[in-house]
């Protein structure tokens, strides 16, 4: 745990160079730290799948169905023809290592087994064994099982595969570097659908699953709560700019529903961003008379199925559309989140489509069509915010943010699964005038992860955490010593949370906000006071000796 | 990719990769044979075996270029005994003065199996002299 | 670890001495020459399609480009349109660079980290692998070219340019040609490079192995019969126009040497399709590269969606209407 493990006992750790021997003769040992606890029996059953039962990974017995290794050859040969990714992926990678050190994961724990050619290789051993020809035909040679590369399904194989698969946060980086394109996440993707086969998630994403399919989010927010939170947010918006925002809540006939993680809701710093969301939407509502309506059903914009199985992914995630249709607004506006907006951009319009009862996004203040969105008919907030700026339609005063000298970190979704990259810096720099680059290795598609993406950012497995968001911290740390940068921007609700903590650890001068919580500080509402502090209650630049007189 | 796509992608590596194959069509395979003269007939022995030769001509004449000119050494004993003159084109006892057609017997293989030597940049075919 | 190269090491001299031995000593020419190969030729093409149609047989049910640049969004922000193409012609652009050129491999770093008062880590461009990758393939890519000169007659004039161009250092007789020696060189770097990089020697297969002695074995044999040991190449020319017109012939002279080259091409091209070179075809089919990222304004069909269970509104507002109601949240059925 990071209480106890200090910094530099972490980097003491670090070694890049594996020892000799075979990798297959390695055992797995499951370390404290290193994982997350073992999903709840009643998360699991919500959803209805299989094989609930309380267990723990550290245990021998896994209390696995009898017949488990059939299951998992099925599964395999299932997703082989499903999806042509697996397959080739499974088939291509010829070991040159160019990935290798691409994974800040590798980069944090220097275990190899980290590099993503052999967490990959971890299933497709078994792959090589089980489904090849060359390995059936070099079975008939005496010695010839160790040539082929493959190795059977054993309990320990799983067990390697349960640790070292919830050790990948589907970040895709090395994806980036392989001269094949090969992906990780897909390969996680797989094996965690088949760990969900026998019962094997971790609770840090079975309950948030559960949660989000009874109540609608994650945290398991009921309705009325959602609500208060959200007015207690008014609250505080009132207090600091004398403007009561009055946000709305599954209004029919609204012009855009807005969904965003309800994170955003729940912790600090995502709050600020999220009241950045609603003192946007009052400006545009006072100024444009734009009706944006929240929804306390679909009040989730993240999806940790997607971290489950595409199905688990499709069934929460069709809460988005069949609120739209039932609201009947016009299109959907998706707030700051990282692999909600993976989801969003690369699976919603397939799984839950078409979306023929919305209209095509337009920008109804500025007349901009979403080109890029015409289908799916969901829009990014930093592509509406920044269409917004460079038409000239938000008041913005950037002086009200003049202390914060920031740097921004892409996140591995919108970046490595999008491409949304200069839309939130436009916003960024309209809104602040000091910004500077991290080294161009660690930012847009080479971005690095927080370390905690894809559901790991739970408590117990601190250690892995700070590990894999060493490479993040690293950059933020050159910049902070380099220009003084202070503030870290994000558009990625877990970002906000374990880029937190991640600074805290690693970097503890330097603050952690959201895109929008900078542009709820900027932002000049129609009738408001002067204000003498920022969202966070923070006197404003300028402010500060007023207040120590 | 759509599976049209993929078929006729494979299409064209396999049509590719056969093309040796249909390349050749209607060609009988029949090598050229090295047409000897008379002469090179009638004297039955060359300076190698045959196939010693076919291998191996070009570097034999690589070896006789130095040794004339750095030990102007003009006669070569062979293994078989004989003696010739160490010169491609000079001579009755040289390669060209046995060999006399360039075309029917250095040509036939070259052009059969693609080599340019670079033997006919400095020195001529003495049949083109001649005429 | 040894035994990961030793044994694949050990095969490729059993494959030279099986067929130099078999040729001299028994002379099994008919068999290494002639048998093996057309087989070799059949398992190769028969596997190659097989596999390729195989990847074809699976569905891609998702739009999941890997996104290297920005996305088409604003006129007026630009957009990376190879990188991150949303076009068909920007993935073909894409396709192309990946494919000749490695275009993903050329982006590698070399990550460092300095255990000292600043515990830095960098990273620095690395060049040599992509070096190293770009010069084999094209050294194996001409030099394959070069050889259909024994496989085509009349011999095009075209491939009479390519052995010019190849020939133009014009060192030696017979002249260099360069090709031959960049791939054996980069054959032996990528191997060096698997033995003493800690990394990579990690990660290796015997299936690493195997292929590369093989060409190494297959460059080496080449190279000797070309420069050192000699070989009538009217003999070995009318031996492959045989096999190419069905009329195949043993012609006399020929040595064991020529059979090891023979035999050993022979295995790479049956092992082709069963092994790890198949990425020779995966590259054109990998949908993380040949997808436009187009997702959002154009829908891709998945064809197996199946329709789920989901959590409807109507369950959703059944459970919680009472709460709603008394939070002043609008309901669609007051009760």
């Amino acid at each position: 745990m990071s209480k106890e493990l200090k910094p530099d006992q972490l980097l003491d750790k670090i070694d890049h160079t594996p020892s000799c021997g075979n990798w297959m003769d390695t055992p797995v040992h499951i370390r404290p730290g290193m994982y997350c606890y073992a999903a709840k029996a009643e998360s699991v059953e919500t959803l209805g799948l299989p094989n609930a039962r309380p267990w723990n990974p550290t245990d021998d017995d896994w209390k696995l169905p009898e017949n488990w290794k059939e299951i998992i050859h099925n599964a395999i040969k299932e997703r082989l023809e499903r999806f042509r990714t697996f397959k080739i992926f499974m088939d291509i990678c010829v070991r040159c290592g160019a990935c290798a050190d691409k994974c800040h994961f590798f980069l944090g724990t220097g275990d190899p087994k980290n590099m993503p050619v052999l967490r990959a290789e971890l299933l497709r051993s078994v792959y090589r064994n089980d489904f090849t020809k060359a390995a059936q035909i070099l079975k008939m040679i005496p010695g010839g099982e160790k040539l082929s590369g493959g190795r059977p399904m054993t309990l320990d194989v799983l067990k390697e595969w349960w640790y070292y698969f919830f050790q990948c946060t589907e970040c895709r980086r090395c994806s980036v570097f392989c001269p094949y394109g090969i992906d990780t996440a897909e390969i996680t993707i797989m094996a965690r659908e088949i760990f969900n086969l026998l019962g094997l998630n971790i609770d840090w994403i079975a309950t948030p699953i559960s949660n989000c399919y009874k109540t609608g989010n994650h945290l398991g927010i009921q309705p009325h709560a959602f609500k208060e939170m959200i007015e207690f947010f008014t609250d505080d918006i009132e207090e600091i700019t004398g403007v009561n925002v009055e946000p709305q809540f599954n209004k029919k006939g609204a012009d855009i529903l807005f969904i965003t993680p309800s994170g955003d809701v729940f912790a600090d710093p995502g709050t600020y961003t999220c009241q950045g969301y609603l003192i946007l939407f009052k400006y545009l509502k006072d100024k444009y008379g734009l009706d944006v309506t929240w929804s306390t059903y679909a009040s989730e914009g993240g999806n940790f199925g997607f971290f489950t199985s595409h199905e688990t992914m499709k069934r929460l995630n069709a809460k988005m559309y069949a609120e739209a249709k039932r609201l009947g607004v016009k299109w959907i506006l998706g707030g700051e989140c990282g692999h909600m907006w993976r989801v969003i951009h690369q699976y919603m319009d397939t799984m839950n489509g078409p979306a023929d009862f919305l209209e095509e996004p337009v920008n109804p203040i500025t007349g901009t069509k979403f080109e890029n969105a015409k289908s799916t008919k969901m829009v990014h907030i930093t592509e509406f915010t920044a269409d917004l700026i460079r038409h000239g339609k938000l008041e913005l005063d950037k002086g009200r943010n003049a202390n914060r000298i920031m740097t921004y970190h892409d996140s591995c979704n919108t970046s490595r699964g999008m491409g949304l990259l200069d839309e939130p810096r436009y916003v960024l720099q309209n809104v602040c005038d000091n910004f500077f680059e991290m080294p161009s290795n660690t930012i847009r598609e080479q971005t690095f992860c927080c370390g905690s993406g894809s559901g790991l950012n739970a408590g117990e497995n601190m250690e892995l955490r700070m590990a894999g968001g060493l490479p993040r911290a690293n950059a933020v740390k050159y910049v902070h010593e380099k220009f003084g940068v202070n503030t870290l921007g994000t558009i990625c609700a877990i970002d906000r949370a374990a880029l937190s903590t991640l600074m805290e650890y690693w970097v503890p001068d330097v603050k952690v906000y959201g895109i929008h919580e900078l542009v709820g500080n900027a932002l000049i509402l129609q009738g408001e006071k002067e204000r003498e502090t920022d969202l966070r209650c923070d006197p404003l630049p300028g402010m500060e000796e007023e207040e120590d007189e | 990719m759509s599976k049209n796509v993929i078929v006729a992608g494979l299409t064209v590596f396999v049509i590719v990769a056969l093309f040796p194959f249909w390349f050749n069509i209607g060609n009988t395979n029949a090598a050229p044979e090295a047409e000897l003269s008379a002469k090179a007939k009638a004297a039955k022995k060359c300076v190698l075996d045959k196939y010693d030769m076919r291998a191996n001509h070009m570097s034999l004449l690589d070896d006789w270029r130095d040794t004339v000119v750095r030990d102007s050494k003009r006669v070569y004993k062979a293994a078989n005994g004989k003696t010739f003159g160490m010169s491609l084109s000079t001579g009755e006892d040289s390669c060209m003065g046995c060999h006399v057609d360039k075309e029917k017997f250095c040509d036939k293989c070259h052009n059969y199996v693609s080599v340019a030597p670079s033997c006919w940049e400095c020195h001529t075919d003495p049949k083109e002299v001649t005429q | 670890m040894n035994q990961k190269y030793m044994l694949p090491l050990a095969g490729v001299f059993l494959l030279f001495l099986l067929a130099y031995a078999g040729v001299e000593g028994v002379g099994l020419q008919w068999l290494f020459g002639i048998v093996i190969p057309y087989l070799a030729v059949i398992a190769f093409i028969y596997g190659f399609v097989n596999r390729v149609m195989c990847w074809a047989g699976s569905a891609v049910p998702f739009r999941i480009p890997t996104t290297c640049g920005q996305q088409k969004s604003f006129p007026w922000i630009k957009q990376n349109r190879i990188d991150n193409p949303d076009t068909a012609i920007g993935v073909f652009i894409r396709m192309l660079f990946e494919i000749f050129l490695f275009r993903s491999l050329f982006r590698n770093t070399k990550a460092a980290f300095n255990r000292d008062e600043n515990n830095k880590l960098t990273y620095s461009w690395e060049i040599f692998l992509w070096l190293g990758a770009l010069a084999f393939h094209y050294g194996f890519l001409v030099v394959t070219l070069r050889h259909l000169r024994f496989f085509l007659e009349p011999v095009p004039a075209s491939l009479a340019f390519l052995e010019y161009l190849d020939g133009i250092v014009q060192i030696g007789l017979p002249g260099v040609f360069v090709s031959g020696i960049v791939l054996l060189a980069a054959a032996l770097f990528l191997l060096a490079r698997r033995i003493f990089d800690a990394k990579v020697s990690y990660i290796s297969l015997a299936a690493d192995y195997f292929p590369l002695f093989l060409i190494i074995g297959i460059a080496a044999t080449g190279i000797a019969m070309r420069y050192f040991t000699k070989v009538d190449i009217t003999g070995v020319k009318e031996f492959t126009m045989g096999l190419v017109t069905f009329h195949p012939v043993i012609p006399p002279g020929v040595g064991g040497l020529f059979y090891a080259h023979v035999l050993m091409v022979s295995v790479l091209f049956a092992y082709f399709p069963m092994s790890k070179l198949m990425h020779a075809g995966g590259i054109f089919l990998s949908p993380t590269r040949n997808m436009a990222n187009n997702t959002r304004a154009k829908r891709h069909i998945n064809p197996w969606n199946y329709a789920v269970d989901v959590h409807t509104y109507e369950q959703y507002e059944d459970h919680f209407r009472e709460k709603m109601i008394e939070a002043g949240l609008p309901v669609d059925k007051e009760e």
